[in-house]
């Protein structure tokens, strides 16, 4: 940089800085790369350091009520509308807990079939994070330019050869489920007569495990709190007690999704994915793994689980056989169904009257498992990344990684130095006007 | 990011991010739409932020395809800025067209609502009734949550609306077509939906097996049911929005084994879907005797779900008459 071009670097500093000091406080909004709305608010101290952060969610729609009066069967149909780029999770969470409600067991060859698209959804879903959501922020970099920070960026970067392989094998696996399920977004596949196989799992800090539950016992083991500044609800381990948000080996906060899955289960089933799952733990050491940054990879070793499981089951006579239903006989009453989301372990609960009515629905969905971990991580990443007023494009980009990742930050909030020397400095005015853009060229 | 090109935005508001998933189903299309225009907004793919949009010229998009139904305040305000900075903004999606699922809400009152989710919901423990609140402190910093509005709304309920795009979520080819028609400016008439203007029927494989003058005698529950493949769902006592529905979608659903649920919303000769499917459904009913009448329509036991499911908001029975506006 030559002399003149410093004297207006160092005075955009100056001013960002004096403007940071002033105002105390940042917003992103919308927080951008994920399924859904979201803010963060920054507070600053008279330092310039970070008193807190907050991340907030601005909306509800309230399915649990408007389900009520509508028949049980169209549940499966009707909760995948929760998220369009999981609808197979709440497809098939709602017909679990129909398989439960009019206690019926799918035929093996329905199952089969169940697992499949299920397993084919696993992979695109995950391939979606790793390629558009969460991944521009590792192949194009977290302080990459936002119009590059993204897919267009990503396919740049790996040259467009490997983006159309990329697009080419996710559009496959979503013509697969289209294929079985009718519809990729919100299937129509899933009616009651499949069972869950398995129990939930919970381990402590140390790997030790703390509780093994069954999806009956759900309301047991896990309790939703309310804060007036979200219009989400946290969960929490209820045997524990809600003792705010807390990152303690004691606490009550607990964690879903793919590091958390690697972290209590005991080995993967097939044999490339329990290789990778070995190399993770080699490479990051003692299990359980707590950098929430390995979320990443974990969804790797899981897809890789995934697409070999699919291989199995394509290949199992069984699942070309003709019957793939099982009418319902009994009288409904009570249905728990619960599936692993590629977000996290997700739970549906219906009641209803004899006509198989929902009198009473309750949804625990992946990302609330995750919501007051999130929200820390968040405010960690934020204090571990804004010092003394400084901030930038970039960093504000850092401490949503954390959300992104869907754990406390600790790679971020570790590895990220206080007041490098910003790539991008945008000053804006009261009213969040851009004032002056400054890049270091 | 070059002048030359058009500046195309997505949003949502209350929405499931299905109709972004749409976006993305372009697949191998959507390397030639990112040649084509500049993507200024999209919350679920880029960190294009609100104040990048603020700063904007007004009119300076040329068009923003708009998803989700509006229920909150804030998704009011993004909408009017949307808005203003398009020359073209587009409902894309049921939601945004009709109100979609999340318009089933407008059954409930907003304190139903409130009171379920925070307080009585069976997981929820929260004996000091907190809700969230619209403005709080927290450790002394002020925060502020937007507003859920009484009801929830449809776009053109909000703002002006110049096109819709149909479909829970719209399908690639649909989506297609409204990118290709808007680059190449060959747009229909303002106000039109872009989507052929057929009924269902007419695209679904099981159309030969329709009966002429179908006579209901009842209506059978699909998961109580095993249906043949190949016959008209109809024909076989299954209620399938087909004949009060828009084509578009290639019958996906029937073709999957079950019947349609009305996503495509009318065509443009219907003003009611439901309404529409009801008329049709009295007209063909085989029973005459009120009692009988009565035993049909004991395989409807969810009407405003069956036959409103994507537009309670713009349909004519709207709300309940209880519920505020504000």
């Amino acid at each position: 940089m030559n002399t003149a071009a410093q004297q207006v670097w160092n005075e955009g500093n100056r001013n960002a800085n004096a403007r940071a000091l002033q105002r105390r406080r940042f917003t992103i909004d919308p927080i951008t790369r994920l399924e859904g709305h979201g803010k963060i608010e920054i507070f600053l101290d008279d330092q310039g350091d970070v008193e807190h952060a907050y991340l907030q969610i601005p909306e509800l729609r309230g399915f649990e009520v408007f389900s009520r009066g509508r028949p049980a069967e169209d549940m499966p149909q009707i909760t995948s509308r929760i998220c369009g780029v999981c609808p197979t999770a709440h497809h098939m969470a709602a017909t679990k807990a129909l398989d439960d409600l009019f206690q019926v067991e799918p035929p093996p060859a329905a199952r089969k079939i169940r697992e499949l698209v299920y397993n084919a959804f696993m992979i695109e879903d995950h391939a979606l994070h790793v390629y558009l959501l969460g991944g521009p922020d590792f192949i194009v970099g977290p302080d990459a330019p936002k119009e590059q920070r993204n897919v267009v960026g990503v396919v740049q970067k790996v040259g467009i050869e490997v983006g159309k392989k990329v697009i080419s094998m996710r559009r496959r696996l979503r013509e697969l489920i289209a294929y079985f399920g009718g519809k990729v977004i919100h299937p129509v596949l899933g009616l009651p007569g499949g069972v869950y196989d398995g129990l939930l799992r919970v381990v402590d800090f140390e790997g030790k495990e703390y509780a093994k539950f069954a999806a009956r016992q759900y309301a047991d083991f896990i309790a939703e709190h309310v804060e007036t500044w979200s219009y989400v609800k946290f969960c929490y381990l209820k045997p524990l007690g809600w003792h705010g948000f807390e990152e303690s080996a004691t606490g009550s906060i607990y964690a879903v999704a793919p590091l958390a899955r690697l972290n209590v289960a005991e080995g993967m089933a097939t044999p490339n994915a329990q290789k990778a799952y070995e190399e993770f733990f080699s490479i990051l050491g003692a299990k359980p793994v707590h950098h929430t940054l390995a979320n990443h990879w974990a969804r790797i070793v899981e897809m890789i689980y995934a697409a070999e499981r699919m291989l199995e089951l394509v290949n199992d006579p069984e699942i070309t056989h003709r019957k793939i239903r099982e009418i319902p006989k009994a009288k409904p009453r009570s249905g728990i169904g619960v599936v692993e989301a590629p977000r996290g372990t997700l739970f549906h609960h219906f009641e209803t009257d004899d006509q198989g009515l929902i009198t009473k629905a309750n949804l625990i969905v992946a990302t609330q498992n995750n919501a007051a971990r999130i929200a820390m991580s968040v405010d960690k990443a934020a204090r571990g990344l804004i010092k003394k007023g400084q901030i930038n494009e970039g960093l504000l980009n850092m401490v949503e990684m954390a959300f992104r990742a869907y754990d406390p930050c600790f790679g971020c909030a570790t590895h990220a130095l206080p007041g490098h020397v910003p790539l991008q400095v945008n000053i804006y005015d009261r009213k969040r006007r851009l004032l002056r853009q400054l890049i270091q060229s | 990011m070059s002048a030359s090109k058009p500046k195309v935005a997505f949003y949502w508001c209350a929405s499931c991010g299905g109709c972004d998933e749409a976006i993305v189903d372009l697949a191998e299309d959507i390397l030639g739409v990112v040649d084509a225009v500049d993507i200024v907004m999209w919350p679920c793919a880029m960190d294009f932020k609100r104040a990048d949009l603020e700063s904007m010229p007004d009119k300076s998009i040329v068009a923003t395809l708009l998803n989700g139904a509006i229920r909150s305040s804030e998704q009011e305000e993004m909408a009017r800025l949307l808005r203003r900075k398009s020359q073209y903004l587009l409902a894309y999606g049921a939601c945004a067209q009709l109100g979609g699922i999340p318009g089933l809400a407008n059954q409930f009152s907003r304190e139903d609502l409130l009171n379920y989710i925070y307080e009585a919901a069976p997981t929820v423990v929260n004996e000091s009734k907190i809700r969230p609140q619209l403005e709080t402190e927290e450790k002394g910093h002020p925060l502020s949550l937007p507003e859920l509005r009484g009801m929830v709304r449809a776009l053109d309920q909000v703002v002006e609306v110049d096109y819709y795009v149909p479909g829970c979520p719209p399908t690639p080819q649909i989506t297609k077509a409204a990118v290709g028609a808007l680059l190449q400016g060959k747009l229909p008439a303002k106000g039109s939906v872009l989507a052929p203007d057929i009924a269902l029927c007419d695209q679904c494989p099981r159309k030969a097996t329709k009966p002429a003058d179908v006579k209901f005698t009842g209506f059978k529950r699909p998961h109580l049911t095993e249906t043949d493949p190949n016959e008209c769902l109809l024909a076989q006592g299954i209620l399938c929005m087909g004949p009060a529905t828009r084509g578009g979608c290639e019958a996906l659903c029937p073709r999957g084994g079950m019947p349609c649920t009305g996503c495509f919303g009318p065509t443009s000769r219907v003003r009611d879907q439901g309404a529409k499917m009801l008329s049709s459904i009295c007209a063909n009913m085989a029973a005459k005797e009120e009692k009988e009448i009565a035993q049909v329509l004991v395989g409807i036991p969810d009407p405003v779900g069956t036959f409103y499911r994507y537009g309670l908001p713009k349909s004519l029975l709207r709300r309940k008459v209880s519920l505020d506006y504000s």
